[in-house]
């Protein structure tokens, strides 16, 4: 149901003062609403959920997330063992409520 | 598919599986909250593949597993009328009602109909000028904002002939009822992602302070899942409990302000009952005052009705988790996708659906009765 798939946007109208937009899923597409991500440009990837967008896919964090895990590998390889503990990226820990 | 295929590979699920492998030292129960999270894992067989001292427990985070009972009889009974076309979801129409589901109302002729998106229902209330047209608004905060703008576009194009049976439930109440409860095992929970994208994480600050448990943002794919147990575990092994995000690329601290204005307009906080669960308190959402006359409830005044619960279903349990799907004596026998006792069994993201879907019929393991639930009421 909170099913999210990541989709770029091919084109932008105003449908009655409603912001929508053709979405491409990897070759279907449909109509979204873009009402709550009024920042969104022909191009950009966002997150859709039952015909809205609900968030821009930020492009900078994903990456840097799969480079993170291509790091905790190479360390594994280098150094025979799992690394642990230490190269935990707490660049990414939500704020507030961490030590 | 972009972002994806990436959050697919399985060299660094390997190597995610060696990290938690390698930190961890003693036995842990991760909950995942949200039933999107249940349906990756046991797809994908993580739980198969994690360490033994890792144990995923199955949240209630399945808005078509808790929609209370009453609300299905009520959507029932407003779509067997006359001149009513019913919108819902799919996953609603085999949900099982006392005496019968969506699709029993349609084959004896109601107009039911399924909507991809909340706002077809806008549209198919402006076609049928001369109908009454009902949205069924269930789901968790990541559906509410979309569900919010039926409501705002049948204010904004004066359709008096559309209106909203709502249902809508919180994530933070419900992990408070779980981490509050006394026969609660869970020691950490994965938060759900997409929720987190329209709420942001904040939230659950107080609730890390309050039950001293670490709360980690976790997406759906499998990559985003085991890095959320990662965390999780790195965390529990350190003694530590604190808010993380594991799924950036979707989440920020703060979600999504546009979304949460049309919400605070749309909407007001409320008790709400949760099917096999009890009442948790201002765990829901119901139309604010401003949009009180879209309230299907009382145009089509039902009220209160005498509820009927299959003797034979333990989905409460399964909500809680206090019980896996395949420990249910009911599960594969009485009970199959195509004749569900419970919600459990009707939703790709309810547990005992997703256990069935992926062959997981037989039980790991035998576990004592459980004796007493959450929040009940």
């Amino acid at each position: 149901m909170c099913l999210g798939v990541p989709g770029k946007v091919l084109d932008i109208r105003d449908e009655r003062g409603t912001q929508m937009a053709t979405v491409d899923f990897g070759g279907v597409t449909k109509d979204v609403c873009l009402a709550y991500t009024p920042e969104a440009q022909v191009g950009d990837y966002t997150l859709i959920h039952a015909g809205f967008a609900i968030t821009m896919v930020d492009e900078e964090s994903a990456l840097k997330t799969l480079e993170l895990f291509e790091e905790l590998g190479l360390l594994e390889e280098e150094l025979g063992i799992p690394s642990d503990v230490a190269i935990v990226d707490r660049g990414t820990a939500a704020g507030g409520a961490r030590p | 598919m972009k972002y994806l295929d990436e959050f697919n590979d399985p060299d660094l699920a390997a190597t995610l599986f060696d990290q938690i492998r390698a930190v961890v030292t003693r036995p842990w129960a991760i909950m995942e909250v949200c039933g999107g999270q249940t349906h990756s894992i046991i797809r994908n067989g993580i739980d198969q593949l994690l360490p033994d001292e890792v144990e995923l427990i199955h949240g209630p985070g399945c808005p078509v597993c808790v929609t209370p009972l009453e609300t299905i009889d009520k959507a029932l009974e407003i779509a067997a009328r006359p001149n009513v076309i019913f919108c819902s979801f799919g996953d609603m129409l085999r949900v099982p009602g006392s005496h019968t589901d969506l699709f029993g109302v349609r084959s004896r002729g109601g107009d039911v109909r399924v909507v991809y998106s909340p706002i077809d229902a806008v549209a198919i209330a402006e076609d049928n000028p001369d109908k009454q047209v009902v949205f069924f608004a269930i789901g968790f905060e990541t559906t509410a904002p979309g569900n919010a703008m039926v409501a705002f576009q049948a204010r904004q194009r004066n359709l008096t002939n559309l209106s909203l049976l709502v249902s809508h439930v919180l994530v933070p109440p419900a992990i408070e009822a779980i981490a509050s409860s006394p026969t609660s095992r869970v020691n950490g929970f994965l938060a759900a992602g997409h929720v987190c994208s329209v709420m942001g994480t904040t939230q659950y600050e107080p609730l890390v302070e309050r039950y001293g448990v670490p709360i980690v943002v976790t997406g759906f794919e499998p990559l985003d899942v085991l890095d959320g147990i990662r965390r999780t575990v790195i965390q529990l092994e350190n003694g530590e409990a604190y808010l993380e995000n594991a799924y950036p690329r979707a989440v920020n601290a703060i979600g999504n302000s546009p979304a949460q204005a049309m919400l605070e307009d749309v909407f007001a906080v409320t008790d709400r009952k949760w099917r096999g669960i009890g009442m948790i308190p201002q765990s829901g959402w119901h139309l604010s005052e401003r949009y009180a006359d879209l309230n299907a409830e009382t145009r089509f005044d039902v009220a209160d009705m005498d509820v009927q619960e299959s003797d034979l279903c333990r989905s409460g349990e399964v909500l809680q988790g206090m019980l896996k799907p395949n420990e249910c004596p009911a599960f594969g026998k009485e009970c199959t996708p195509r004749n569900p006792l419970g919600a459990t069994m009707v939703s790709s993201e309810g547990a005992c659906a997703a256990y069935y879907q992926y062959g997981r019929l037989e039980s790991a393991r035998t576990l004592p009765v459980v004796e007493s639930g959450v929040a009940r009421g």
